[in-house]
């Protein structure tokens, strides 16, 4: 028992954080640079990030969850606004189903966001969301189609970007009677434990994204306390507001510790029990980034409630990343049914 | 990163979980039940003798030099099998391992770890809490000894105790804080008064009180330097309730593992009980992550740092969550029952915010050390 990233896990976060840094959005502004955008996802892109999951050739993926979720969490620190979680599930999906991987894709959501949408047919309850995908060109989405006891993969077609409340990720509405587009070749239906272990890896990137939110809003938040003076001294002398830092601090430390598990377990666990590990670090995860954004709001002040400060960028992204796979209620009814069993008429 | 059992710690576990089940001996939580107390003694040395406690310390003591994360499995283990936790002696351990001379570690570490001698510890004062460099004990030499006068609290255990881990004064002409000394005490001697307190769940042993009144401490009893004694308090209260050293893990999820049982066999139960409890899990299973990860850490090397704040406020959370999990959970069992466990549980929590330094005080130390905010 070894929780300690290795040094390859260690020297590819420290790379990727620098390469976020030095893209990613500094300003509120900055999320309208096209080219810096584009210079963002090619170098996602040529890093091949967006083949963590792919198939290394013995159906096993190329890199463990561990690495997905370090990419995850360091590109949320910056609010890059590039896909990743997207195409990576898009990916792990596919080689899960024995077909190839399709540039760009990403996975289907029901309204709700809880479960990747299931349609039969045509898309007849849409509309259904495509999350995380290329902001412009075509896009092209997962979906899974009910088949006997399991599941095959279809391809719908995105529809135009609409404005989600995540500023740096965006969301293509698939739209009401889409057509599915059958894969090539797929190799087999996917099962129970193969939406399991999917569903283990989105609830670990989700919450390495919300770490990685906290993080990155935590950092700036000290960073302004620090300079912004009222009655002639730094506002982050006084202890109401280092107490609500602190708290935002071991908020973030608990949610790391509890997120390791799942990325670590959506390849070493049985599915189910990756899928409640996911459940865990998520439940605890969106709590704890919806303080801690809250208490960055506040820190700044008046300033933190304008558009032109960077921290809403940082609450907007939790508030998808929350939703995504469930919400905190959500995965604790989950949880709840999972340990107690079903709920009996009074709940 | 693998958080599986290696070969060895799942052979220990598997020793250990085959001996628990023949000598679980069934206790209360520590939290609820002076009873827990009454038998601590001897299952700290029913735990050592069987070769399962002081799994991470040095052998010549009496430990296993273990790595660290084998305490994680002893936790876990005792938390399944709803069994008492560990005593909690880690902060002592490495205070003495840390500070001590080779001839004290050899005096006291083996009984201390062996649990043939109990300890308690003696830093606060009723005019000494957060403000611990307050403290008024005096120690005055004496020949070939320091004599002690002075009023301590909060000393858990106190009256079960052959010794003392005492802060005193011993240099009153210097600033406060360079004027302080650690020693161990013997208890069980003349000048030595106990006075326990009755906590508001109605248990006696946690909150111990302490007169000293001439009592006496042979010189090199002296843990330390003259004049050390704050840079060992420092240390000690660094892991104190730190969850790695306490192994509290174990009673929250024995506890969380209650009060999911109580519900499975209610399919009727409200839904806010329900998630109460999800929480509380989530939460449990938050700081037994959290833990194995801080223990990993220790591979490479220990450190006696501010993350032992974080560490605290993370665990108090934790209890407070349980416990206020197991109030909703009793629902009106635990207001017309005045013994009613989950109403003593949930009464413990509330002190976990205080002992140990005050969760105002573990923010003041992160906000000042771990985020570099300026002080006022």
């Amino acid at each position: 028992m070894d929780t300690r990233e290795t040094p390859e896990q260690a020297e590819l976060r420290r790379a990727a954080r620098q390469l976020a840094r030095e893209l990613g959005p500094r300003t509120v502004a900055d999320l309208d640079d096209a080219k810096r955008r584009g210079r963002l996802a090619e170098a996602v892109r040529d890093a091949g990030w967006l083949e963590l999951r792919d198939d290394a050739g013995s159906g096993a993926p190329l890199a463990s969850g561990v690495e997905a979720a370090i990419i995850a969490e360091v590109l949320a620190e910056s609010v890059a606004d590039v896909p990743f979680t997207g195409p990576v599930l898009a990916a792990d999906l596919a080689r899960r189903a024995g077909v190839p991987a399709v540039d760009g894709a990403v996975a289907a959501f029901a309204p709700d966001l809880i479960e990747a949408a299931v349609a039969s047919g045509s898309v007849t309850e849409a509309p259904v969301y495509a999350l995380d995908a290329a902001s412009e060109g075509p896009v092209r989405a997962y979906l899974l189609v009910r088949a006997g006891e399991g599941y095959r993969l279809a391809l719908v077609e995105g529809d135009l970007a609409r404005d989600g409340a995540d500023l740096t990720r965006a969301i293509r509405r698939v739209p009401e009677g889409a057509a599915l587009l059958p894969v090539s070749d797929p190799s087999r239906l996917l099962t129970r434990d193969d939406l399991d272990a999917w569903a283990a890896l989105g609830l670990a990137l989700t919450s390495a994204d919300l770490v990685g939110v906290m993080r990155g809003v935590l950092d700036a938040t000290v960073a302004y306390a620090q300079q912004r003076k009222q009655y002639g001294v730094p506002i982050g002398s006084f202890q109401a507001v280092q107490h609500l830092l602190a708290e935002a601090r071991c908020l973030l430390e608990g949610a790391f510790s509890a997120t390791l598990h799942p990325a670590w377990g959506v390849d070493a666990l049985a599915p189910e029990e990756a899928r409640a590990a996911g459940r865990v670090a998520k439940a605890y995860a969106a709590r704890a980034a919806r303080t801690v954004c809250e208490t960055a709001v506040q820190v700044h002040g008046g300033m933190g409630n304008t558009w032109d400060c960077s921290v809403h960028v940082y609450l907007r992204r939790a508030l998808l990343s929350t939703r995504w796979f469930g919400d905190d209620a959500e995965l604790l009814r989950q949880i709840a049914r999972a340990r107690l069993g079903a709920a009996d008429g009074l709940s | 990163m693998d958080f599986r059992d290696s070969p060895a710690e799942a052979a220990f576990r598997t020793r250990l979980r085959a001996w628990i089940a023949g000598n679980n001996p069934g206790l209360p939580v520590s939290s609820t039940d002076d009873a827990y107390w009454a038998r601590q003694a001897e299952w700290h040395t029913a735990l050592y003798d069987a070769g399962f406690f002081g799994l991470s310390w040095p052998a010549r003591f009496g430990g296993h030099a273990l790595p660290p994360v084998f305490d994680v499995i002893l936790d876990e283990e005792l938390a399944h099998a709803g069994a008492p936790p560990r005593p909690s002696l880690g902060y002592l351990v490495q205070g003495i391992t840390t500070h001590g001379s080779e001839a004290v570690q050899q005096r006291f570490l083996p009984g201390l770890i062996s649990g043939r001698e109990r300890w308690c510890q003696g830093f606060s004062e009723p005019d000494a809490g957060s403000d611990l460099a307050a403290l008024r004990t005096s120690a005055v030499r004496d020949g070939g000894a320091w004599v002690i006068h002075g009023h301590k609290i909060w000393t858990s255990y106190s009256d079960d105790a052959d010794w003392c881990f005492l802060l005193a004064r011993t240099d009153p002409a210097v600033p406060r804080h360079k004027g302080l000394s650690a020693f161990a005490v013997p208890m069980r001697q003349p000048g030595v008064e106990q006075h326990p307190l009755r906590m508001i769940n109605g248990i006696t042993k946690e909150f111990g009180q302490v007169v000293f009144d001439g009592a006496r401490v042979a010189a090199e009893n002296m843990i330390g330097a003259p004049g050390e004694g704050w840079r060992i308090a420092m240390t000690i209260v660094s892991h104190e309730r730190e969850p790695g050293e306490v192994g509290y893990v174990a009673r929250y999820s024995k506890t969380v593992g209650d009060l999911e049982k109580a519900l499975r066999a209610n399919p009727r139960a409200a839904s806010d009980k329900r998630e109460a409890v999800a929480w509380a899990h989530v939460q449990a299973e938050m700081l037994r992550l959290h833990v194995r990860r801080r223990l990993s850490e220790r591979l490479d090397g220990i450190d006696h740092g501010p993350g032992g704040s974080v560490d605290k406020l993370l665990m108090t959370w934790v209890e407070q969550t349980v416990g206020a999990a197991a109030l909703s959970v009793a629902g009106s069992r635990a207001v017309v029952d005045r013994d009613d466990v989950a109403l003593k549980i949930y009464l413990y929590s509330r002190a976990q915010s205080v002992m140990g330094g005050t969760s105002q005080i573990q923010k003041n130390i992160i906000a000042t050390r771990i985020l570099g905010l300026p002080t006022a």
